[in-house]
């Protein structure tokens, strides 16, 4: 294959500078034999193997932290598809990374019930608290759909609230030890707020 | 008033999460019944019958929904269950599928027996990983169990469940979206025609329900259509799990039979605002709902009939409630760049028009804009509504719109207080 038509490059308003990747050929990429098995795994719970792609690069991103394209070649190669097509995929999702990130991740909710309650506070905090340290990647998020716990943040997959300034320093200074993150927190201990059945 | 738990009955046990937590309140054995000794037609008829709306936005007929799918074999049916709630306001499925995930699963294998469907998969959306985590130990332990999978209880009919994250766009709570998302693409809206009845995953016909309507089905099949339409009203019956935030002092999901009056969901049962303060607004049903004042709304029966005669919508049933502390300008803005931000840019006044939007309130907050931006913000919301793909700008259009049009007063006032401050 060779790059686009001309005619299609200039109403794409760029010449491309490369030619667009076929699909990689397995033994090009060195796919790990683990995440080989995993796309594999996952190609076969769909009756098209193409479902598998959202799957699949979550499995890359898990494996590198973010979605490498190295890693996204990888998967590439395993579902016999192009790179490019699995990075238009990637690039439409905000929880796919397609730039490196820490590897601590803190959504913070800043959407309407969050910031009522003090969402973009909890955000300023939590970056102030994070500073510059790379292994943590601090972002404001839409709603989390968590509304009941606000203003509310997500840390590494977790959800914590109702939070105050003050604690996202104390996530963050738990997270750099290893320790339970904000254990009187946790979204999944809370009861129903309007108790037990009555 | 108290809730009415149907669906977050015995929500509170943490064993319910488990097969056998589920079975010990009774949970399975609607299943076997159904696929046992009902037949598709009856099963069907019962959801028809029983009037349950959808409860992900739209409101639709549950029964007709699924009836709508041709009859019979010999062309791959699927199921969808929209579990991308991703609308802000609304936390309800996240409360379904993290405490009662069988009682989803159930209702599940359930409609798919009533539409002759063999394939199912659950849309969850990509930050409810401890939720989906829930849901695949459930559904592992139902086809342990022979819930699911080849050969059901022995009565040769198979369904394939799988538990399929998202990665992070509202916009796939979009049906057709959601589609393009499975597929394995990105999610952008398909046009309608054809609906997804018809033509949906795969290009086989396709039913898509929400989390709480598809948890509703259990209930009714085991106890009756009649039995249902004994909760709610004439043209809402049941129960509705209410997420309410925002200024109330117990925010959280409250089941409630709908047509109870607004004001004691937000009042009583969320506490109402705190200390000195009093309700100003209220999104009904999602921040794509319009929003509705204090005297407007708070008299109305929560319903979804009695939110559209008030010129918004139940929506996905999710409250938010604005006190006197809050500027609606501001509200405005937030609930237009989450829609600018979400919008997947596939057509053009959704694409542009969330956008402009964005950038004049921008202008409003800061001063640097005169009344006749608000006539221009308003005309860009009604040159929105009904000429999008999908309805996310819609869903833009529509609260924002109401927001100028009740509350011009104070985005005046917001204008000349920094125009004073920058002069």
């Amino acid at each position: 294959m060779s790059g686009l038509p001309l005619d299609q490059a200039l109403t794409e308003g760029r010449i491309p500078d490369r030619t667009p990747e076929e699909v990689p050929e397995l033994h090009e990429v060195g796919c790990p034999d683990e995440l080989r098995e995993r796309i594999e795994e996952l190609m076969g719970r769909y009756p098209d193997r193409k479902s598998a792609s959202i799957p699949a690069l979550w499995a890359v991103q898990r494996l590198y932290g973010w979605c490498t394209p190295e890693g996204i070649r990888q998967a590439a190669a395993v579902m016999r598809v192009t790179p490019a097509y699995l990075e238009s995929v990637a690039s439409f999702y905000d929880l796919l990374h397609t730039d490196p990130v820490g590897t601590h991740k803190v959504a913070v909710c800043t959407n309407i019930s969050c910031w009522m309650r003090g969402g973009d506070e909890l955000l300023e905090a939590f970056r102030a608290a994070a500073g510059d340290d790379e292994n943590f990647f601090v972002t404001g998020f839409e709603c989390l759909g968590a509304c009941d716990i606000a203003p509310m943040a997500s840390i590494d997959e977790r959800y914590f609230g109702p939070l105050e300034a003050a604690e996202a320093q104390t996530a963050i200074d738990q997270l750099r030890e290893g320790a339970d993150v904000l254990p009187g927190k946790a979204l999944e201990k809370r009861p129903l707020p309007g108790g037990s059945d009555a | 008033m108290p809730e009415t738990r149907m669906l977050l009955k015995n929500a509170e046990d943490p064993a319910l999460r488990t097969l056998a937590g589920y079975k010990g309140y009774g949970g399975y054995a609607t299943l076997e019944k159904a696929y046992r000794e009902l037949e598709a037609d009856e099963v069907l008829k019962e959801l028809e019958e029983s009037g349950l709306r959808g409860r992900g936005g739209a409101g639709f007929s549950m029964g007709k929904k699924a009836s709508f799918l041709p009859r019979g074999g010999g062309v791959d049916k699927y199921l969808c269950c929209n579990a991308d709630e991703s609308e802000p306001g609304a936390f309800k499925d996240r409360e379904l599928m993290q405490r009662n995930p069988h009682q989803l699963i159930e209702g599940i294998a359930i409609a798919a027996l009533a539409a002759g469907i063999g394939h199912a998969f659950i849309f969850i959306r990509g930050e409810y990983d401890s939720q989906a985590d829930v849901l695949d130990a459930a559904v592992a332990e139902a086809y342990e169990a022979g819930y699911l999978g080849k050969d059901i209880l022995g009565t040769h009919r198979d369904l394939e469940l799988v538990v399929h994250r998202g990665a992070g766009a509202y916009i796939c709570g979009e049906e057709t979206a959601l589609l393009d998302a499975l597929e394995g693409k990105r999610g952008n809206p398909r046009l309608k025609p054809p609906f997804p009845a018809v033509q949906g995953l795969y290009g086989g016909p396709t039913l898509i329900n929400n989390v709480e309507t598809l948890s509703n089905v259990p209930g009714i099949v085991a106890n009756g259509a009649e039995w249902f339409r004994g909760f709610g009203t004439e043209q809402s019956p049941g129960t509705k799990v209410v997420s309410i935030s925002g200024c109330v002092r117990r925010p959280g999901n409250y089941e409630v039979e709908l047509g109870i009056p607004t004001r004691e969901l937000i009042m009583d049962l969320a506490g109402g605002p705190i200390e000195g303060h009093e309700v100003k607004a209220f999104y009904p049903g999602g921040s794509s709902s319009p929003v509705l004042t204090a005297e407007e709304g708070l008299d109305l029966p929560y319903s979804f009939e009695a939110m559209a005669e008030a010129g918004s919508m139940l929506g996905s049933g999710s409250i938010i409630v604005a006190d006197d502390s809050v500027s609606i300008p501001h509200m405005a803005l937030r609930t237009a760049r989450f829609y600018h931000h979400e919008s997947c840019g596939k057509c053009t006044p959704c694409r542009e028009g969330t956008n402009w939007t964005v950038k004049m309130l921008e202008r409003v907050v800061r001063g640097e804009a005169t009344p006749m931006d608000l006539d221009i913000v308003a005309s860009v919301q009604e040159n929105i509504i009904g000429h999008c793909l999908c309805v996310l700008g819609d869903s833009m259009a529509m609260p924002v719109g109401a927001m100028v049009r009740k509350f011009r007063d104070e985005f005046e006032a917001v204008i000349a207080e920094n125009q004073a401050v920058a002069a």
